[in-house]
């Protein structure tokens, strides 16, 4: 009893508190950045505000299955985040993220403009060049923890990450095509500067474009959310220590977005299927031969 | 038992009466009435063996003791071997494919010496029924019913486009029973002799179906089809001599039961491994089945997904107990992982919606190769639920695509942009089927994660690695084919509905199918497949999926259908502004079209993305192929070899 209890808790605390996380996030980036290239900058609360804007608009659509795809885009990442927070099955939550992505390139492809297609081609290929190391990052806990459980991932003794450096590294590689940023950001991109226009979400607008960015804030969150997983044991205080990660990566993250222009999408492919052949594939191999030999 | 024997003779006597009635309506009438009687023998037998053999413990295997009738049977399969010869070498001789004749006999002779000579091991169990052969008879039954169904409409409107093909369509239909009669005979028999007079039909029946057009290309690819199913063929001689002389058996099920430490059994085994690659289309022996494409789609949907290509992966499930950690083992996940990963590149830069269909079925059937190969009871499992949830979901796509090509005029997956203003229906059927191969939380993806999880308990990295690449490919292949179905193409009209009523049943029934396999999943692993592996394999085998993630993939799919409804609420209470998509504001009218820099209209066209300098076949094809052979030639030299030394 008491257990459903703490999952009913943690789920709703996921569904309430996560837009806050993912709004101090946005902030955060946007003052980083507006600091690195040396400019004002809007405030700290532009994210806020932006969303707010957003739903008060009205929806302007080119179809009529435009809206429930992307609140399926929505729900569904919701959903994910979820069982995530509810110390579901890990690999059962990237099933269920790639559903929730498969929603929202439905709705770019629905669109039938030039644009759209086009970044609903190139989210394709991003899915492609990051769904094997998702995998190799369920993969990587379980090979530690014997149990792709959340819930049995954060009680261990020994965080993650000492045995998966190479996973965390290709989960830290990914993050970069998976938040949008530079020089990955093919399919869409935060910044004006996009050679497709909007690419992915062009003809996504008004309210119905404020329902994508909320649902991308939960993705937002969840995924920083594994990098602090890689360090929670079973000490509270690990807790700490996977929020300073998390934030530490954050702001990589951010720097390299300012830092790197936008690649093709072969740079990408290929460098991102190199990064998890050669650090989290080589970690697995490690790691089963740890096993075989009993250790 | 008779009931075995009644819809065996029943399918049999359908194949033949549909030869013989030359007028359309007599025989369309017989193959729909066959159909449904054959479905309905098929569930009413497996209901009777489920029921005698008795929930979750044992299996029915039958003896069949020297009764003047079997002795008879026997000598109809001796001559059935010698007639298939015959014909063999005669259409062989007509086309000049000399080599065909030497491969048929290779395999046919020594088969037929044991067997005149008095050779073969008596008392064998000629039959055996467990809860696995009577999953393979639903799918078998039920699949291949629907698609004889199907196949009425189709040829009329077949034959109505092409008219340069000679209308032989009673031959066609006859060969579809007859293949589900040899499929019957096939799943059911524990002879090994027997089973491979109906290997050998299985593989001289996809020959002449995919002949059926008789042009020049259809020839030269039945032909390839057959020499290879004609070596796998020999593979399979081989195992029968080696089981027949060394073991004094003839039976699977005892080979199957022999202690893994048995001396040689790796040979009879890597040689039976090797039969089932070429019928299962693995790397090398890939590209008979994209050759088969050019038959008219009813025999692709067929061959590719409920029966050819499942006789091999079959066979690999039956025996898997014996592939546990030994060499024959190795090549066998090897190859199929090898080719799953591979096939699904391949898969990228095609855009004919066949060919993508044939490659992705390349494709899947290396996973279940792959799962059959680790030996392990929870690998096995996925085997067999990958089996299951492709056999349907692959019907349904090639029933779909051949029913748009009939209407339209194309099965290019381009052609099929907007299909979802279109072709509304077709639109939501195809959606299903696609989602069935590759989403969570339908069918393929549980089964793909079922293996992901015995690959990784039993150490096999280089396993999850093509596991990992090639469900990341997959699902590219798969969600740019999805995309094309759902733009919406405004001003477009929905286009007249020519396919046949018939055609719809079954593809609902397909549909209705694949939404039932993806819910009721668990429950059939706990009532068929547990069980059986249980026994099999000498462990208990308890839940492979626990009942936790089951709830939640419950809950998905629920929240799956509620999309359609919330979509249609949407609609009804909208406040939206509707507009037409961007174009650079140089839209003209609509948004297929814009106007150009010299203010001309000009219309606009949106391509998938094919990466033809990347995934194209002339890049990976030959390299893939000259692996896949490196590994079969260097394993089964190490397996035999090894076994012998």
């Amino acid at each position: 009893m008491n257990e459903i209890v703490m999952t009913v808790i943690a789920i709703v605390a996921f569904v309430i508190f996560a837009p806050i996380v993912g709004f101090f996030l946005e902030g955060y980036d946007r003052v980083v950045s507006a600091k690195l290239q040396r400019r004002q900058g809007p405030p700290f609360l532009q994210p806020v505000y932006d969303l707010i804007k957003l739903f008060e608009k009205q929806a302007i659509v080119v179809n009529n299955f435009e809206t429930a795809l992307v609140l399926g885009f929505t729900i569904f990442t919701i959903f994910s985040g979820c069982i995530f927070f509810a110390g579901g099955d890990i690999l059962l939550v990237f099933f269920a993220f790639s559903l929730a992505d498969m929603f929202l390139v439905l709705a770019a492809s629905s669109a039938n403009s030039p644009y759209s297609s086009l970044g609903s081609q190139r989210e394709f290929i991003q899915m492609m060049a990051y769904e094997p190391m998702t995998l190799l990052t369920a993969i990587g806990f379980y090979m530690v923890c014997g149990s792709f459980n959340v819930s049995d991932i954060i009680n261990q003794d020994v965080p993650a990450i000492v045995r998966t450096p190479g996973v965390f590294l290709g989960y830290c590689f990914i993050l970069i095509i998976k938040l949008r940023k530079s020089p990955f950001d093919l399919s869409t991109s935060h910044h004006a500067h996009q050679e497709m226009v909007k690419g992915l979400t062009q003809d996504i607008a008004g309210n119905v474009l404020g329902i994508l960015e909320l649902g991308e804030i939960y993705e937002e969150v969840f995924l920083m959310a594994i990098v602090a997983l890689f360090f929670i044991t079973k000490n509270p205080l690990s807790y700490v220590v996977g929020v300073a990660a998390s934030l530490i990566i954050f702001f990589i993250m951010i720097v390299i977005d300012n830092v790197f222009p936008r690649v093709k999408w072969e740079n990408m492919l290929i460098s991102s299927w190199g990064v998890t052949l050669a650090l989290a594939g080589s970690n697995f191999l490690i790691l089963t031969m740890l096993k075989i030999a009993g250790i | 038992m008779p009931l075995l024997f009644i819809l065996f003779f029943f399918t049999l006597l359908i194949s033949v009466s549909v030869y013989f009635s030359r007028s359309d309506a007599l025989r369309e009438g017989i193959v729909t009435v066959g159909s449904i009687v054959m479905m309905v023998l098929d569930v009413a037998f497996c209901a009777w063996a489920f029921g005698a053999a008795g929930y979750g413990d044992g299996y029915l295997s039958y003896f069949l003791p020297e009764t003047a009738a079997v002795n008879a049977f026997n000598h109809v399969i001796m001559a059935g071997e010698i007639f298939l010869f015959l014909l063999i070498t005669v259409l062989s001789i007509k086309h000049g494919k000399w080599y065909c004749i030497l491969l048929s006999f290779i395999g046919t002779a020594p088969v037929l010496w044991l067997d005149l000579t008095g050779r073969a091991v008596e008392n064998a169990p000629m039959l055996k029924i467990d809860s696995l052969t009577i999953l393979m008879f639903l799918v078998v039954g039920l699949v291949g019913g629907l698609i004889c169904i199907y196949s009425n409409g189709y040829l009329h409107d077949y034959h109505h486009h092409h008219t340069d093909v000679e209308k032989r369509p009673w031959f066609f239909q006859s060969m579809l029973f007859l293949f589900l009669t040899a499929m019957y005979g096939l799943i059911s028999s524990d002879n090994m002799s027997w089973m491979f007079f109906f290997w050998e039909i299985t593989s001289t029946i996809s020959f002449l179906l995919i002949g059926y057009t008789r042009k020049e290309e259809a020839v030269t690819n039945s032909f390839r089809a057959l020499w290879m199913n004609l070596l796998g063929g020999f593979g399979f001689t081989v195992a029968i001599l080696y089981s027949a002389f060394v073991y004094q058996n003839g039976s699977l099920m005892e080979l199957i039961s022999m202690s893994e430490a048995k001396a040689g059994i790796v040979i009879p085994v890597a040689c039976l491994a090797f039969a089932a690659f070429t019928k299962s289309a693995q790397m090398p022996f890939s590209r008979w089945l994209l050759g088969a494409m050019v038959a008219p789609t009813p025999s692709s949907a067929l061959l590719h997904s409920a029966t050819m290509v499942k006789a091999g992966v079959y066979l690999l499930i039956r025996i898997s107990p014996l592939m546990t950690g030994n060499l024959a083992g190795v090549m066998v996940t090897t190859i199929g992982g090898f080719t799953f990963f591979a096939a699904s590149l391949l898969a990228i830069s095609q855009s004919d919606g066949k060919k993508v269909l044939a490659y992705s079925t390349i494709s899947n059937l290396g996973l279940i190769t792959a799962c059959s190969g680790v030996g392990e009871p929870a690998a096995t499992w996925a085997a067999i639920m990958l089996l299951l949830f492709h056999a349907v979901s692959k019907s349904l796509m090639f029933l779909c695509v051949g029913a748009v090509e009939n209407a339209t005029g194309s099965r290019d997956i381009e052609d099929m942009h907007g299909l979802i203003v279109k072709m509304p229906k077709m639109a939501f059927v195809m959606t299903v089927a696609i989602c069935g191969m590759f989403l969570a939380p339908f069918g393929m993806l549980v089964a793909k994660w079922a293996a992901l999880k015995a690959y990784i308990d039993s150490n096999n990295v280089l396993l999850v690695i093509f596991l990992v690449f090639g469900s990341a490919t997959t699902m590219f292949y798969w969600g740019k084919w999805l995309g094309k179905l759902f733009a919406v193409l405004h001003q477009s009209e929905t286009l007249r509905d020519i396919i046949h009523k018939s055609e719809w049943y079954v593809m609902y029934m397909l549909t209705a199918l694949v939404i039932t396999l993806c819910a009721t999943f668990p429950f059939l692993g706990q009532i068929f497949i547990q069980p059986m592996l249980s026994m099999e394999f000498g462990v208990q085998v308890g839940q492979i999926i626990s009942s936790d993630d089951v709830r939640v993939m419950l809950m998905m799919l629920i929240m799956i259908a509620l999309m359609p409804v919330l979509g249609l609420f949407l609609l009804l209470n909208r406040k939206e502004k509707m507009t037409m998509s961007y174009m650079a504001g140089a839209n003209a009218g609509d948004d297929r079209h814009f106007v150009d820099a010299f203010g001309g209209i000009r219309p606009s066209y949106l391509s998938n993305w094919y990466m033809d300098e990347m995934f194209g076949e002339k890049k990976i094809l030959i390299p893939s192929l000259c692996v896949a052979a490196a590994f079969v030639v260097v394993l089964m030299i190490l397996a035999i070899g090894g076994a012998i030394r």
